[in-house]
């Protein structure tokens, strides 16, 4: 590993390159479980986004402490105990949120892209990095989850950011976009069918974004070489 | 040297684990309160709904009654539960029921129902179901409006063979694509208005002086 860091890098891996939903396919459970509308996802994103980061940040201050053999429940440890008080903290302020995300806050323990980041990364790294990766990776979760929440409340529901008041308060009861008026609602788009379908097509939609980069970055690559040939083969004939 | 490392690497372990403790223990101590806070005023909220906070001037969370096991069975009640009484002058004018209907479409519905002292419905309310969302789901008053027409509604009114939906040929909707869920909810609130008939005495005791502890004694043993 080089001494400088390249800090797009990481965050281009966070974000697209390797994000942990579309491309790790890591933390599926939650990802289909609650996606059924805005406020669940960006609730659920949230918190894994802080227990990733601080993860990343408390296994990077101690990595050089940590012997190899007892790493992992060091981790394990360390994501357990982050993930329990963001539940008290969620469970505190945010009650109704809590209680509609109910089992899935704990489950975030069991969601592999934080030990995988804390150990693939964070343990190799220094502190600024792995914030940074942590944050990059929580980021690039938290923004899928708020794509297949918004799809799916859109055509399930015809709404958009309905009861957002769950977690900004009395003051965001308005912020509901009613984008189809008397909806008579999509069944199969709430469902957890709805999830698996829209999560496909999403990944479908980066494979398709990916390859035409490529495709286009290949172009410009081969246009010099071919007018360069050409001109040599034009020099031969006359 | 194998015992050395072991040593050290359990030690090392505990350590992790004191602090994270210590991290919990923490963050539980500071929480405590206001998740007491929170979870008090949901369950108030939910209590206001069915009888507004201007009809009644006593506490109605702290004002409770225990049910007695012989009625656990008619409300649904797998372990008990407490009723909840408002009070106008100390007499109680509407008591808070809990109540399960087991025969939803996927597993128990729990609500809460409101009855007035005249026997009429105060109001309903779904605190927890797992019934299909978009279909079952409109039992809930966030989903739907369906739950306010029990409110007046008592036990004579409509008719006792007409508490159904109108494909069983009763008063009530039923949701399109969902009979299973509203005929459980229907059928419950029937049962639960029922057991306050039944248990008039206990619920609502006469006046003020032969109040609490007791109705309870004068309530038939026999």
């Amino acid at each position: 590993m080089s001494d400088t860091v390249d800090y797009r890098q990481i965050s281009k891996n966070g974000l697209w390159t390797n994000n942990p939903a579309l491309v790790q396919l890591l933390g599926l459970c939650p990802l289909l479980a609650v996606t059924g509308s805005v406020v669940n996802a960006l609730g659920l994103g949230l918190a894994t986004l802080m227990v990733v980061t601080s993860s990343n940040m408390i296994v990077s201050l101690i990595r050089k402490g940590v012997s190899d053999a007892v790493r992992l429940p060091a981790f394990v440890m360390i994501i357990a105990a982050l993930t329990t008080c963001i539940e008290l903290l969620m469970n505190a302020f945010t009650y109704e949120l809590y209680t509609i995300l109910g089992i899935f806050i704990p489950l975030i323990v069991t969601n592999c892209a934080i030990l995988g980041r804390a150990d693939a990364f964070a343990s190799k790294n220094k502190l600024l990095p792995s914030t940074v990766d942590g944050l990059t990776m929580g980021l690039g979760f938290l923004l899928v989850l708020l794509a297949i929440g918004a799809v799916r409340e859109l055509l399930g529901s015809g709404t958009l950011f309905a009861n957002m008041h769950l977690l900004f308060g009395e003051g965001a009861r308005g912020w509901t976009l009613t984008v189809f008026p008397n909806y008579p609602g999509f069944l199969v788009a709430i469902l957890p069918p709805g999830a698996f379908i829209v999560a496909g097509f999403l990944i479908a939609l980066k494979n398709v974004i990916d390859s035409g980069i490529e495709r286009r970055q290949e172009t410009r690559r081969a246009k010099p070489i071919k007018g360069s040939k050409r001109v040599r083969t034009t020099g031969a004939i006359s | 040297m194998l015992g050395r490392s072991i040593g050290k690497n359990s030690l090392l372990l505990a350590c992790f684990a004191l602090v994270t403790a210590g991290l919990l223990a923490g963050t539980y101590q500071l929480t405590r309160d206001q998740i007491e806070l929170a979870e008090r005023a949901a369950a108030q909220a939910a209590l206001f709904e069915i009888i507004p906070q201007e009809q009644h001037t006593n506490d109605l969370l702290e004002d409770t009654l225990v049910i007695p096991q012989e009625g656990w069975a008619q409300l649904g009640l797998n372990f008990g539960g407490l009723i909840h009484r408002a009070r106008q002058n100390d007499q109680v004018t509407a008591v808070i029921i809990p109540s399960v209907a087991p025969d939803g479409y996927s597993g128990a519905i729990r609500m809460l129902v409101g009855v007035n002292r005249e026997g009429t419905v105060s109001g309903v309310r779904v605190l927890n179901h797992r019934e299909t969302p978009g279909l079952g789901d409109k039992v809930d008053l966030s989903r739907s409006d369906w739950i306010l027409s029990f409110d007046g509604r008592a036990l004579g009114d409509p008719p006792a063979e007409r508490w159904a939906v109108r494909r069983d040929g009763g008063d009530f909707d039923q949701f399109t694509g969902a009979t299973i869920t509203p005929r459980a909810v229907i059928n419950q609130v029937r049962r639960t208005l029922e057991y306050v008939e039944e248990n008039r005495e206990l619920l609502f005791p006469e006046s003020a002086e032969n109040g609490n502890v007791s109705t309870r004694e004068t309530t038939p043993s026999n």
